[in-house]
């Protein structure tokens, strides 16, 4: 089992989450435990209310659970508390994140974008823009280096976004809703590239998403209700 | 890379509108600081042209420019012979309204003995006064040049000399004449009802009457100890220039000072909430992006760089474009703007305390803001 764990990159034991106390106690995580290995991409289904995106909360260290433990990339990072005292640090190292809109930065261009993650991390100027151009052109956007944000397509943008996710190659990526801004053929481009992402580059890819045509297209679905995985739902 | 500049350059016509409306608020804060020295200047450019140290005047007064003062003409004699004094000389002070080609002016009409104090020593062009009667220095905002003819009383005078900003408290642009042109001016009776005084049996009134002795003291000579001396021995007022420019800006224009002093802070408390509201709507903006920057972990240090660049460069840029502007129109304002530099670098100093307090409100909503909210829609 230990061993186990240490293969894992995302590790969640028994994730408690609740909200308020008393009678206006919501519980919106109940004991959740998943494991997400290199190489995966899962996605994490459920109603409204399920759970899902306070469990997406949860690993990329935006929300503090109420109990339970995890480990990312084989560093145990709550074990009843926070054991990073800088959690933005531990995202920046960890964690590559992809929105439902591309969030890209609007008053800085694709490749500075991409940039800004590498020199957050302490990366030079040049060394970050030259990494940041390499990115983007694995992601074959790189003839739109230059343009901003608004100048970019939906799929140019959600693609430079992916590229920023990837720049300090964190082994981690979480995708809320990554697809959900996209027709269908430029959905598929953009899961292809999350697959070719988690086989190449050894990471996991943990997506929030209701987008029913895209779910063949994951490893395993984690269905949530009530804040619990859900046994009965099919995987 | 500097994301304050970048974000400024993104939306670069919207910062320069924004940079330039402040800009015209801190001239306004500007100006009012001028116009508040101008008139501590104005006030005391008359009174300190002679360049003496005492001011005899009528006893019981606070003369000649907080209250009238009459004095007998033959009272510089009686001063000059006091021990300490080195020079003394009589003036007269009024003001006039004088008919010109450009309509009527206000003139502050000042009488001196030649060659003695009281005099101004200061000349921007042309001569001194040279001859007993009919001749002028006149200050530069009269509009007069040396050469023009301009008529006081009964006589037309020749404008020999130009002063630079001599002008009274209220901002009348001087006039120097000799004494005796002064008093007749002031004094003497237009003979039509000269006719009618005497007619009436009334003594012809006494025209050497002057408004004040001025006084230089020797080295080495105390001018309170010689004011004492006059007071004691001669029953006439005295005090120093230190206390008659006192009395001016503390009781002449003090009421003026105070208002536009008022009205300054007045100013800089609407300058505080313009400049913090506007910081804080440009961060309130930028939520979405702070809370993205957070996400991907942006340590706070790059999120309170953002709002703080911005919020100096808003104000810098707003107080230099507004020290511009000042400098270019200061000259055209109707009363005399004096800014001097410590002036500039004492509201450059108020704004960057302003600009760190207002990006505080801003920083705070941006420190507040949580991470997850860059998530979903």
């Amino acid at each position: 089992m230990t061993e186990h764990i240490r293969d894992a990159i995302v590790e969640v034991e028994r994730i408690a989450k609740h909200f308020g106390s008393g009678e206006t106690r919501v519980d919106a995580l109940r004991e959740v435990s998943l494991k997400v290995h290199a190489g995966e991409v899962v996605a994490m289904l459920g109603p409204s209310g399920s759970g899902k995106t306070t469990l997406l909360n949860v690993v990329g260290c935006i929300v503090e659970p109420s109990s339970g433990r995890m480990r990312l990339d084989g560093e145990t990072v709550y074990d009843g508390r926070w054991l990073r005292s800088d959690l933005r640090r531990l995202r920046l190292d960890k964690i590559g994140f992809i929105f439902q809109f591309h969030n890209l930065l609007p008053f800085l261009d694709a490749t500075d974008n991409v940039a800004l993650v590498l020199e957050l991390a302490g990366v030079g100027r040049t060394a970050a823009r030259r990494r940041a151009l390499e990115l983007l052109d694995y992601l074959e956007v790189a003839n739109r280096r230059g343009a901003m944000p608004a100048k970019l397509s939906g799929g140019e943008a959600q693609r430079v976004a992916i590229a920023r996710a990837l720049a300090n190659s964190p082994r981690i990526i979480l995708a809320d809703e990554p697809t959900a801004a996209l027709d269908s053929a430029r959905a598929a481009i953009v899961m292809d590239l999350l697959r070719k992402l988690a086989t190449e580059r050894d990471a996991c890819i943990v997506a929030v998403t209701h987008d029913e045509k895209i779910f063949d297209r994951f490893d395993h679905l984690f269905h949530l209700r009530d804040g619990a995985l859900d046994p009965g739902a099919p995987s | 890379m500097n994301l304050a500049w970048r974000d400024v350059r993104h939306n670069l016509l919207r910062f320069v509108l924004t940079c330039f409306g402040l800009s015209l608020l801190m001239g306004v804060v500007l100006s009012m600081m001028g116009i508040y020295n101008g008139l501590v200047a104005d006030a005391l450019t008359i009174v300190r042209a002679p360049a003496v140290d005492l001011w005899v005047v009528e006893d019981g007064t606070r003369g000649p420019f907080a209250e009238s003062s009459r004095i007998p003409g033959d009272t510089r004699a009686a001063v000059s012979r006091l021990h300490g004094v080195g020079s003394a000389g009589s003036v007269t002070y009024q003001t006039v309204e004088a008919a010109t080609g450009l309509g009527k002016l206000r003139l502050y009409v000042v009488g001196y003995e030649l060659g003695r104090p009281g005099a101004p020593e200061d000349l921007v062009a042309g001569r001194p006064i040279a001859r007993a009667h009919f001749e002028m220095v006149a200050d530069v905002r009269t509009g007069l040049e040396p050469g023009d003819r301009i008529r006081l009383g009964r006589d037309d005078f020749t404008v020999v000399g130009l002063v630079a900003n001599h002008v009274n408290s209220g901002g009348d642009p001087a006039v120097y004449i000799t004494l005796g042109d002064a008093q007749t001016l002031q004094f003497e009776l237009a003979p039509p009802a000269m006719r009618v005084q005497r007619q009436r049996g009334a003594a012809a009134s006494d025209t050497d009457t002057i408004n004040a002795v001025v006084a230089r003291v020797k080295p080495d000579i105390d001018p309170s100890s010689v004011a004492e001396a006059v007071r004691r021995w001669k029953h006439f007022a005295a005090m120093t220039q230190i206390e008659q420019e006192t009395i001016l800006t503390r009781s002449v224009v003090d009421r003026a000072r105070r208002q536009i002093g008022l009205f300054m802070g007045i100013l800089l408390a609407v300058s505080a909430v313009v400049i913090a509201l506007i910081i804080y709507t440009m961060t309130m903006e930028k939520l979405k992006q702070i809370a993205t920057l957070k996400l991907i972990g942006a340590p706070d240090r790059t999120i309170v760089g953002l709002i703080v660049q911005q919020a100096l460069a808003l104000g810098g840029i707003g107080w230099a474009i507004g020290l511009v502007l000042l400098m270019a129109v200061k000259d055209h304002f109707p009363r005399r703007v004096v800014l001097e530099p410590e002036n500039a670098l004492a509201l450059a100093g108020i704004i960057l305390v302003v600009c760190l307090l207002s990006s505080a409100l801003g920083v705070r909503a941006a420190l507040e803001v949580d991470p997850a909210t860059a998530l979903g829609g």
